[in-house]
């Protein structure tokens, strides 16, 4: 896929940057407004859960410790979000009960759900030292240019 | 985001605009927190300059709720609407929380 590309540390600080990039390249590329709103949530899911969990203290400082990559694959819009993390397939998570009541709930796991909920197609895999989630969504035939 | 209180007669409004998401979550909480440790217990969130929230948004919304549950107060949503609704409902907060379509209409039922 042809792309543009973001590093940085895995800082939650570093967010607003990831959801910047990623609104810019989907706004160069015709994504809807709904669709837009879906990605941003998916991909600040994503980089928060590698900002917690994929490096023990301290070690997700380097400036090329996350790195987000936004192209188009024939119709569809794809962004890969790729950590040097612990090896991790957050997909493997489970979906969280999301009819308890509120005052039992635990939140954890939400965001995975969020992922898999908004995007048309998510998927994990170890390369070259690091995860990578590909999350892809489809542009509907009104939207394409 | 941002963060604006309003006493009303029966309870504080309180207005966020913006982002909620993992950086402002934690902005919102604290905020509220200060709200509930200085005695306002009844609480309205308006929702209607609000464009985007994450789990971790909701994830500041529930604690701040559990928070004023156990103190004994009251909190209502207001104006929670689009994108931001759609949020709600697919996590189930939208079915747990008291929703109103209105300011006014939460400060009624808080009469």
């Amino acid at each position: 896929m042809e792309c543009e590309k973001i590093a940085c540390a895995a800082s939650v600080e570093n967010l607003h940057l990831i959801t910047e990039f990623v609104e810019g390249c989907a706004g160069c590329s015709g994504l809807e407004a709904k669709k837009t709103f879906g990605l941003l949530i998916a991909v600040e899911e994503a980089f928060v859960n590698i900002c917690s969990y994929a490096f023990a203290d301290g070690e997700g400082k380097a400036e090329d410790a996350v790195e987000v990559a936004c192209g188009s694959e024939g119709n569809d819009f794809v962004l890969e979000i790729a950590d040097k993390g612990r090896q991790f397939d957050v997909l493997t998570l489970p979906d969280p009960d999301t009819t308890m009541d509120v005052m039992e709930r635990e939140i954890g796991g939400l965001g995975v759900y969020f992922i898999r909920k908004l995007m048309d197609d998510v998927s994990y895999r170890r390369e070259n030292g690091r995860n990578i989630l590909r999350l892809v969504l489809g542009r509907t035939r009104d939207s394409l240019p | 985001m941002e963060f604006q209180v309003k006493k009303e007669a029966n309870a504080t409004v309180v207005m966020i605009t913006g982002r909620m998401d993992a950086v402002t979550a934690p902005q919102y909480e604290s905020s509220v927190n200060e709200l509930i440790t200085g005695g306002d217990t009844i609480i309205v969130v308006d929702f209607d300059g609000l464009d985007y929230i994450s789990s971790a948004g909701l994830r500041g919304l529930l604690v701040t709720a559990k928070l004023l549950k156990a103190k004994g107060g009251q909190l209502r949503f207001a104006n929670v609407k689009g994108t931001v609704r759609e949020v709600f409902d697919i996590s189930g907060f939208g079915s747990i929380f008291q929703m109103d379509d209105s300011v006014a209409e939460s400060l009624a039922k808080l009469a």
